[in-house]
Formats: C-alpha cells, sequence, structure tokens
C-alpha cells in the first residue's frame, strides 16, 4: 500500500476525478456569469447607465471578435434583440436567476460524484485492510489487539472517505472559485486586486503555523482512542480475572488515568483550535476593511463607479469562505495523511503471506502430495530459546504418527508448524520437493486439518461451524429470481469497482465432496457418522430435543413428529408406565402444570400470557371474573403468599434456596409481610384493589404436583377447568395469534420437539422417570428413522459467542469433528483431546486411526500422554526440542531410554 | 400426603427432632417427593450418599451383600428413615434399600439441608447436640462393656 495518501487515491480514482474536475471547470463558467450578471443590472438595469443616449439597446449580441489577429475586425454574427431599460432589468434578472440555478445544478452533481467516488474509496480502503488482516503471518496476531484492529478499520478510517472525494476536487474547485474572484476584482481595479491578495496571503501564511499542533495532538487524540478501545476489550476478555482476583479497581484507577489523559489531549485540542480560530476571523474580517476604506474613497472621488465597488464587495464576499475552506482543506488533508500512515504502518506487519497462497481455486482442489521433508527445522522467537531445535523429519502424508514428549519438548510446536500456524526460523519443509510454504491455503485447507487444544467457534449453528471447514469456494451458484439476479448484479458490478472480489455468501460453499457427500441430500449421514467419531451425536440429539421446527417449513418432519407422539402415547398405555407422564387431556385438570399453565392450556407465542404478564392480562382477568373464580385465586395467593413468610422469613436474600423454591424473591418479601401483617388475618376481602394483582401472580406459579401445599381440590378443579374453557372460547381475534392450544392431533410450532412428541408433563417426583421417558422417546424416534432428523434440528442450535452455548468439552468434540468432515488426507490432532476423560481420549483417538487406516490417511498425534501412542505404527519421542528417537513401538520400547522412561510414567 | 404431615414426620428423625418446626417445614418443602415402583431401588450398597430418605408411605426392603449373595436384613415401613448420616459426612451407603410395594419418600439433598444449616446456626447446634448424645451414649456402652469383660 503507498505510504502517500493522495498516490494512493489518485491511482485508485483517476477516472473519476477527472470527470469531476471537468465539472467543476464548467462549473466555473456560471460562477463567473453569476458574478457579472449583478454588476450589468445595478449599472444599467437600474441606474440605466447604457440608456442615457438610447431607448434600446441590442441584447443578445453574438460577435467573434478578431481583432487580436485582424485589427478592427469584428465579425458579428447575430445583431442580437433590441429591449428597453425595464425590459433589460427583466431579461438580466432572469439571466441571474438561471445562472444561480444551473450553479446550484453542478454544486449539487459535483457533490454526489464526489460522494459517491469517497465511499467507493472508503470501501476499498476497508476491504484492503480485513483483507490484510487475513494476510497477516500468524505470529504477528500475538502482538495486536483485536479491538484496535476493529477501531481502526472501522472507525479511524471513516474521516478518509469524507476526504478522498474532496481530495483533489475541493482545492480546485475552491481555488478556482479564489482565482475567479481575484480576477474578477483585479479587473474592476487592480490596486484593490492586490491589497486583496495581499492580505489573502498573509493569511494562508499565518493560520496553517498556528494549526500545526492542533495536528499533533490529533495523532496523540487517535492513538490514545486507539488504545483504549484496545484496553475495554481487554477488560471485558478478562472480566473473570479482575473478578477472581478483585481488581475492579485496580482496573478503574487504569481507565481513569487514561480517560484523564485523553480529557487532556482533546481539551488542548479544543484550546489550540479556537486560539486559531480567533486569528482566522479577525485576519478575514482585514480585507472587507480594506475594501470598504480604499473601495468607497474611489468612488467618492470618482476612479470607480459605485456598481464596480458593490460587485467587489460581492466578490469578496464569496472570497473568504473558498479561502477559509482551502485553508480548513490543508488541514483536513494533513490530518487525514497522518491518520492513514498510522492506520497503514499497523497493517504491514513482517512475513505477510503473498496474495497468491490465498487464491481461490477454480476446481476441486488438488491432492495434498506423498510426503513431507523437514530439513532443519528451528523455531525461536528471539533467536535463543529454541522451541524445535533443528528437526529434520522425513512424514509420508499417509503415516500414522505419534509425538511425545514432556510439556516443553517442543512436540505441539512441531505440530502447529505442520499446520503453517508456526513460521520456522530456520531450515525447511518440503512437500514432494516444492516448499511447503508455497503451497495455496486451499490445498491446506482441504486435504489437512489440525485441531488443537482449544477450539474457536463462530457464533453460528453448530452446523455452520462444522462445515466451516468445507467451504474454500463457491460451489454452486445461488439461486434468485430475476428481479433480485439483476439487483445482485449491479451489486457485485459496485464491488468490482471499489476493488472488493464479486463472491457471493449466499452461494453454495459447502464442498459436498470434500466430505464424502455427492449434495445437500446426502450430507446429514455423513455429519452424524463425524459426530459419533467424536461421540458428540447424543449431545446434539438432546440439543435437538430441545430445539423448535416450524411446521410450514418442515411439514414433512412435523407430520412425522405427530407419528411418534401417537406412538409414544400407544406405549404410554403400558402398565410399567403407569403414572410417570400425565398427558394433555382438554377435559381434565392438569397436576403437573401450574395454574396459568392449566387455564391457558397451550404455548404462548409472543409477551402477551408468557410468564407472569398472563396474570395481568386484561383477558385473562375478565375470563377470571366471568367464571367467578377470581376471588378464590386471590384467596390462594393470600395462603400462599402467608405460607411464603412462614418459610422463608428470616433466610438471607442471596440464599439460592429464594431463588429456587420461593413464589415471592427475596425483594418482595418484605412488603408482602407487611401486607399480611396489615390484614391481621381479616381475609381476601380487606385487601386493598392495588395489592390484589401481586397476589394473583402467586397461584398463577402454583404447582400442585411440585408445591404440595394441598390448595386445590376436586371442586377447585372442575372451576379452573371451567375457566380453560372460557379462555379458549371467547379468545378475540387479536389475541388468538398469541397462543398456540395444546391439540392432540396438531403439530405445536412454539414448543420444543421434546415436548410435540411428550404432550404432556413428566409426573414430580417418579424415581427415574425422566430417564425412563427418554429413552422410549428415544426408541421410539429410532425405529420411526427420526433419530437423524433430531440430529439436524439440533445442528441449528446457536453456540453463542466463541461457542459459549457449548460447554468446552462439545466445543472440543465440535472442533474435532469439523476437522473430521473433511476426510482431511493428513490431520493433525494437537493434543486436543486433553480436556476429555482417559477414556474418551482413546476412543476418539481409535474411531480417528480407524477411519484413518480405513481410507490410508494420515494422521499425527501430538499425545498428551505418552500411553496414546501405543497403537501408532510410528512414534517420534522429543525431548528440548530435539527428536531424541524415532521408530515403530516396538523397536524404541527394545532400547528403553526416553521413550520407555515415558511410557512408565505414563 | 400434605407439608404439614411431612413436617410431623421429619419429627421423628432423631437428627431432626429439636430443630423448630418452621424450619422444618422449610426443609420439607425444599426437598423432593420421590415415589419408587415395585423393585426399584432406591439407594445400592457401596455407592456415594448424597441424601436421606423418610418414608411417606409403602414398605421397603433393607438388603445387604454377603458372600453368597444379597440377603435381606430388615423391612422399612412408614415413618421410617434412612441416610442421616450421609447427609453429614461422606459415607457409602451400608445397604441397598428396594421398594417392595410402591413406595413413597422424602428425599432430602445434602446441598439443600447444607444451605439450611449455614443459614440456621442453631440447627447445626441441636444436631450437634443430639450427635454428642449419641457418643456419649455409645462411650457410656463401651464402658459397661469394658467393665463386663473386667468382671468376667
Amino acid at each position: 500500500m503507498q505510504r502517500n495518501l493522495f498516490t494512493y487515491i489518485w491511482r485508485h480514482s483517476r477516472p473519476e476525478q477527472i470527470v469531476i474536475l471537468g465539472l467543476v471547470v464548467l462549473a466555473q463558467v456560471f460562477y463567473f456569469m453569476s458574478l457579472t450578471v449583478p454588476k450589468d443590472v445595478i449599472n444599467n438595469g437600474i441606474q440605466g447607465n447604457a440608456f442615457k443616449n438610447t431607448k434600446t439597446i441590442p441584447f443578445l449580441v453574438w460577435e467573434l471578435d478578431l481583432s487580436a489577429f485582424l485589427p478592427g475586425k469584428v465579425v458579428r454574427i447575430f445583431d442580437g434583440f433590441q429591449v428597453d431599460q425595464l425590459g433589460y432589468l427583466v431579461t438580466m434578472s432572469f439571466v441571474f436567476l438561471g445562472a444561480v440555478i444551473v450553479n446550484g445544478l453542478f454544486k449539487k452533481t459535483i457533490n454526489t460524484q464526489k460522494g459517491r467516488m469517497g465511499e467507493r474509496m472508503l470501501r476499498r480502503l476497508r476491504y484492503e485492510l480485513y483483507d490484510r488482516i487475513l494476510r497477516f503471518p500468524p505470529a504477528h496476531f500475538r502482538k495486536v489487539k483485536q479491538a484496535e484492529l476493529a477501531t481502526m478499520i472501522k472507525d479511524e478510517v471513516e474521516p478518509l472517505g469524507g476526504f478522498i472525494g474532496d481530495a483533489f476536487v475541493q482545492p480546485m474547485f475552491l481555488g478556482g472559485q479564489a482565482l475567479t474572484a481575484i480576477i474578477f476584482i483585479m479587473m474592476q481595479n487592480w490596486l484593490l486586486g492586490i491589497i486583496v491578495i495581499i492580505l489573502l496571503a498573509v493569511q494562508m501564511a499565518i493560520i496553517p503555523r498556528l494549526r500545526r499542533p492542533v495536528l499533533v495532538l490529533g495523532r496523540q487524540r487517535q492513538i490514545s482512542a486507539r488504545q483504549l478501545a484496545g484496553r475495554i476489550a481487554e477488560t471485558a476478555d478478562g472480566v473473570h480475572e479482575i473478578h477472581i482476583h478483585g481488581a475492579a479497581n485496580y482496573e478503574r484507577a487504569d481507565i481513569s488515568d487514561r480517560l484523564g489523559k485523553i480529557f487532556k489531549i482533546r481539551f488542548d485540542l479544543y484550546q489550540k483550535k479556537f486560539v486559531a480560530k480567533f486569528w482566522n476571523n479577525i485576519l478575514s474580517q482585514a480585507t472587507p476593511f480594506a475594501i470598504y476604506l480604499v473601495g468607497g474613497y474611489f468612488a467618492i472621488t470618482g476612479q470607480m463607479d459605485v456598481g464596480a465597488v458593490v460587485g467587489v464587495l460581492l466578490a469578496y464576499k464569496d472570497l473568504p469562505s473558498p479561502i477559509k475552506e482551502l485553508i480548513d482543506w490543508d488541514q483536513q488533508r494533513q490530518d487525514v495523511q497522518i491518520k492513514y500512515e498510522q492506520v497503514i504502518d499497523q497493517f504491514q506487519p513482517e512475513g505477510m503471506m503473498p496474495e497468491a497462497l490465498q487464491m481461490i481455486p477454480d476446481g476441486p482442489p488438488p491432492p495434498l502430495g506423498r510426503e513431507l521433508a523437514l530439513a532443519g527445522v528451528t523455531v525461536s522467537e528471539d533467536g535463543r530459546v529454541k522451541q524445535l531445535d533443528s528437526v529434520s523429519l522425513v512424514l509420508p502424508t499417509c503415516s500414522k504418527l505419534a509425538v511425545i514428549g514432556g510439556s516443553s519438548s517442543g512436540k505441539d510446536v512441531l505440530g502447529q508448524v505442520l499446520a503453517r500456524l508456526t513460521l520456522p526460523s530456520g531450515g525447511s519443509i518440503k512437500l514432494d520437493g516444492n516448499d511447503f510454504f508455497q503451497l495455496p491455503e486451499y490445498v491446506l485447507g482441504a486435504r489437512t486439518s489440525y485441531v488443537g487444544q482449544e477450539t474457536y467457534l463462530f457464533p453460528l449453528s453448530v452446523r455452520d461451524n462444522l462445515l466451516f471447514g468445507l467451504k474454500i469456494r463457491p460451489v454452486a451458484p445461488a439461486k434468485y429470481d430475476d428481479a433480485t439476479r439483476a439487483e445482485r448484479e449491479l451489486f457485485w458490478k459496485e464491488a468490482e469497482r471499489a476493488g472488493n472480489p464479486a463472491l457471493d455468501p449466499n452461494a453454495d460453499w459447502i464442498d459436498y465432496e470434500l466430505a464424502g457427500a455427492t449434495g445437500p441430500a446426502d450430507l446429514l449421514p455423513r455429519i452424524v457418522e463425524v459426530l459419533k467419531q467424536v461421540e458428540l451425536d447424543e449431545d446434539i440429539y438432546a440439543l435437538g430435543l430441545r430445539g423448535t421446527v416450524d411446521p410450514t417449513l418442515r411439514p414433512d418432519l412435523a407430520e412425522r413428529i405427530l407419528k411418534a407422539r401417537h406412538e409414544l402415547h400407544g406405549r404410554l398405555q403400558d402398565a410399567s408406565y403407569a403414572g410417570l407422564v400425565e398427558t394433555f387431556n382438554g377435559d381434565r385438570y392438569n397436576r403437573n402444570l401450574s395454574v396459568a399453565e392449566n387455564i391457558l392450556f397451550g404455548t404462548p407465542l409472543g409477551k402477551d400470557f408468557s410468564g407472569d404478564n398472563i396474570a395481568v392480562d386484561p383477558y385473562m382477568q375478565s375470563v377470571l371474573r366471568s367464571t367467578g373464580i377470581d376471588l378464590d385465586l386471590q384467596r390462594m395467593g393470600l395462603t400462599i403468599a402467608e405460607t411464603m413468610v412462614e418459610l422463608f422469613s428470616g433466610l438471607s436474600p442471596d440464599n439460592p434456596l429464594f431463588e429456587q423454591y420461593s413464589f415471592i424473591s427475596a425483594d418482595e418479601l418484605p412488603n408482602v409481610r407487611l401486607l399480611l401483617q396489615r390484614l391481621g388475618g381479616k381475609g381476601i376481602d380487606a385487601v386493598p384493589e392495588a395489592d390484589r394483582p401481586r397476589l394473583m401472580t402467586l397461584p398463577f406459579r402454583y404447582i400442585e404436583a411440585r408445591h404440595r401445599l394441598g390448595l386445590i381440590d376436586a371442586e377447585l378443579e372442575e372451576r379452573l377447568l371451567a375457566a380453560r374453557h372460557a379462555f379458549a372460547e371467547g379468545l378475540p381475534a387479536p389475541l388468538r395469534g398469541a397462543v398456540e392450544f395444546y391439540d392432540f392431533q396438531r403439530y405445536n410450532s412454539a414448543a420444543t420437539l421434546q415436548d410435540n412428541i411428550l404432550f404432556g408433563r413428566l409426573v414430580y417426583g417418579q424415581a427415574q422417570g425422566e430417564q425412563r421417558i427418554g429413552t422410549l422417546i428415544s426408541d421410539v424416534l429410532n425405529e420411526l428413522g427420526l433419530h437423524n432428523s433430531v440430529i439436524e434440528v439440533g445442528l441449528e442450535y446457536n453456540v453463542g459467542v466463541g461457542g459459549k452455548r457449548l460447554t468446552a468439552t462439545q466445543r472440543q468434540k465440535l472442533g474435532i469433528a469439523r476437522a473430521l468432515i473433511k476426510r482431511p488426507q493428513l490431520m493433525i490432532v494437537n493434543e486436543a483431546v486433553a480436556s476429555f476423560d482417559g477414556r474418551t481420549q482413546d476412543r476418539i483417538r481409535d474411531n480417528i486411526l480407524a477411519t484413518a487406516r480405513k481410507d490410508d490417511r494420515g494422521v499425527v498425534w501430538i499425545a498428551n500422554r505418552p500411553a496414546q501412542a501405543e497403537p501408532f505404527e510410528q512414534i517420534v519421542v522429543m525431548q528440548g526440542g530435539r527428536i531424541a528417537a524415532q521408530g515403530k513401538p516396538s523397536d524404541l520400547a527394545a532400547k528403553g531410554g526416553l521413550y520407555a522412561e515415558l511410557m512408565a510414567s505414563a | 400426603m400434605n407439608l404439614n404431615e411431612e413436617v410431623e414426620l421429619l419429627k421423628g428423625v432423631p437428627i431432626l427432632a429439636k430443630i423448630e418446626p418452621a424450619k422444618l417445614k422449610l426443609l420439607a418443602f425444599t426437598s423432593e417427593r420421590v415415589n419408587y415402583t415395585e423393585g426399584q431401588e432406591v439407594c445400592h450398597q457401596g455407592d456415594p450418599g448424597d441424601a436421606m430418605y423418610v418414608i411417606l408411605g409403602g414398605v421397603a426392603d433393607v438388603l445387604i451383600d454377603t458372600p453368597t449373595g444379597q440377603i435381606q436384613v430388615s423391612e422399612m415401613n412408614k415413618n421410617d428413615f434412612f441416610g442421616e448420616i450421609a447427609i453429614l459426612c461422606d459415607v457409602p451407603r451400608t445397604a441397598t434399600i428396594k421398594a417392595r410395594q410402591p413406595l413413597n419418600t422424602l428425599k432430602i439433598s445434602k446441598d439443600t439441608f447444607y444451605r439450611m444449616v449455614g443459614e440456621f446456626p442453631q440447627m447445626a447446634i441441636e444436631i450437634m447436640r443430639e450427635l454428642a448424645h449419641r457418643v456419649e451414649d455409645t462411650n457410656k456402652k463401651l464402658r459397661e462393656a469394658t467393665a463386663n469383660n473386667k468382671a468376667a
């Protein structure tokens, strides 16, 4: 990237800049006209100077003045119209108006063009910076803070966009304007002109000088703001450490200190700015002072006519602003140049990957090659401590190799080098005789895979994360209708103008072949297979059961889930399952549902009936009143309140029992206690109207089977059922969408898959009820061939930022699955299973080895425990960054030494 | 069976006997009712214990593993309880409890119990006192036994 912003802008926007410049030059003609016309209007139209001797004068005379070549020779092409004074005034006024309008139109066009060009350049610049991040050498990320990168691309280059449009045009335009005005003044009176020029020169010399400190401060402001962004991100990243170590106030001190420095810089900036402004104003007012004095003197003495003085004043009126803007432009230029340099400097680390390494392949990526040869590979960050020390190794890409060694043996660095995550400082790696580091990334990405100790997941679905490694190139273009297609093409054309690639993220990027599938249709079995290999399938299945399906999008699946519901309920009739599930039955009170759920008898959609809202919903209240159950519920609420006050008084407010069991939160309990004291046992009638809604929410949360307060008898059950029916029958149209009623024959789109199949509630307190029903559901789904479909639903689960909605083990397993699904020719597992328990580690290793053996693919297993190396064909023993021994396990065992030592310790 | 009846049963558990009823009610409310069908095991000998159980209804067999197989040593009925030592210290289950008839229990987990004790130190004192009585009782028996031995 060019270090000079102007070179950069000129290089990428030359044609556009030239067009705009042309427009600007053309605009000057009309600008000059709008200056000369007023003079004619005043002198001839109003004062009638041209009409002193004649009634009419010719107007719009078109002459060709050739006197420069042929003295006195003027060719008159058109004689013009004869107009009188009034006609002249009217005509010239309209000419003036016309000139103003044309002038305005030019301005508008020029500004639009500039804006577009500026935005394009900004887009280009941002893209180039981002592109560079993707090509940073891996080690560079240890030095840069991500938040600072983001701030630079997002905020710091932003003002450049505004400036780019003005970079060439503004000085031309303003300079042209100023020049026109000066020429005009010179034409009226050269002396006035010279005075104006001298005063302007003084301004232009002094003001930039005053502004220089402002620029220096601006640079400091930029850097300090960037560091602040980095610091805030650090706080978010390390928030657990801050809390664990109680270092919040130390952090506060640091931020306060930084903000103080920023304040000082910014305040200094203000001061300097206003000093500059003050002088600017004084100097710019010096010129009219001179025009009034000198021009007025000339007018009085008759050396100039009044119209000319007014013309000069008018011309001057337009002069300070271009001059001021020109000075501003110059200031902005310096400011932006500094900003640009500061950003650019951060984006040219040494050892950037050449662009060619990341090009997009035309077709399927070629195979990796047969053999990797490491010769004297050394890794050292500072040249002294060697993490790898002259490692030489011949590694056929289909070998099954385990690397063992102590924690600082360098085995993990070797793994990183093989994945090109760490670049060696010495030695070479050849792939079939060619430099391994010149191998395009798409070959590496498609044919090898690497899993380290930690896996980063993008905040997308499980599926998107799993298939991330298959998205090397667009395999099939996205399908658009004609209108969208045309829109997209325009979009891509614009992208190319700004130097952005016209790649479509909506295209199908998934390389099915890489995963061993032929298309979207048979990808799922492969996904399930891989999930099984890393023992994640049951977890995803469980997520699927908790997921929802939109029956309008997947009518087939909804239909089959309904079938599973019927099947399950058939089996629940078996005596061994008696009393485990209480089915949703429209005509019976369900003791395992809360009172609210019993009345609603459906799944709430939206806010109207969800949570505590249901108790205060006006429609619900009207139903309760009309069925006469409202008082019963309030009475029940009072009883619950009394019980809660009795049970939970004296418990400290932060006791978890509150959250788990109390109907009343710790904050609210004192209020309720006061209310009960005021009542003094007088019963529900004495409760003030204002307190009733609060009492009302309590019974709504009450579940007879769970809370066992014995509040709902058979008679009350009947009346609650009546309320349920009244609620459903009278539900007004606007609320129809707020609840999806339980209906045995219909799929409930708001409920989870599991709830849809179960269509009931597990009965509280049945030993092993949940497990037994879970197994039963699983059996039914398996028999109906729905197991994979449930996994498919689970794959849509969003893993959250950094995969935090999954457990650490699940994240790691997903990372391994992501590496496995592309069937890599060489897979590097760098202590990736360390976080699992021992038996799981071995099972996953065996699964990976088994598939690799079957397809004759390679595995490099950097073992976190030496014992893991046992089933591998080749073992490399490392110590202190060097290879201490290598060979078949049996040979190594025979030799003893470090190998035997490591094996014994495992 | 509702909460108040459960509280009455809890009063019958010696280590809980001296705790005031309001606290027992909270203990009952925050504990889980667990029902077992015929033949289901409540706990298995040798497993780590993490909860005590009070039988609210039904009959359970107490079984002990011997070299010759499992033998029944006794049975438990309504108002009986077991595992009360397990919630005070980590000891493995000393017997297998199996439902002979449909069995209703109140399961008081260690966590709930500790939370209550942490909240109300008075409870800890009552329990301590009860345990001290037991120790004293055991000591007395031991003294008597040694005295008898010497006499003999």
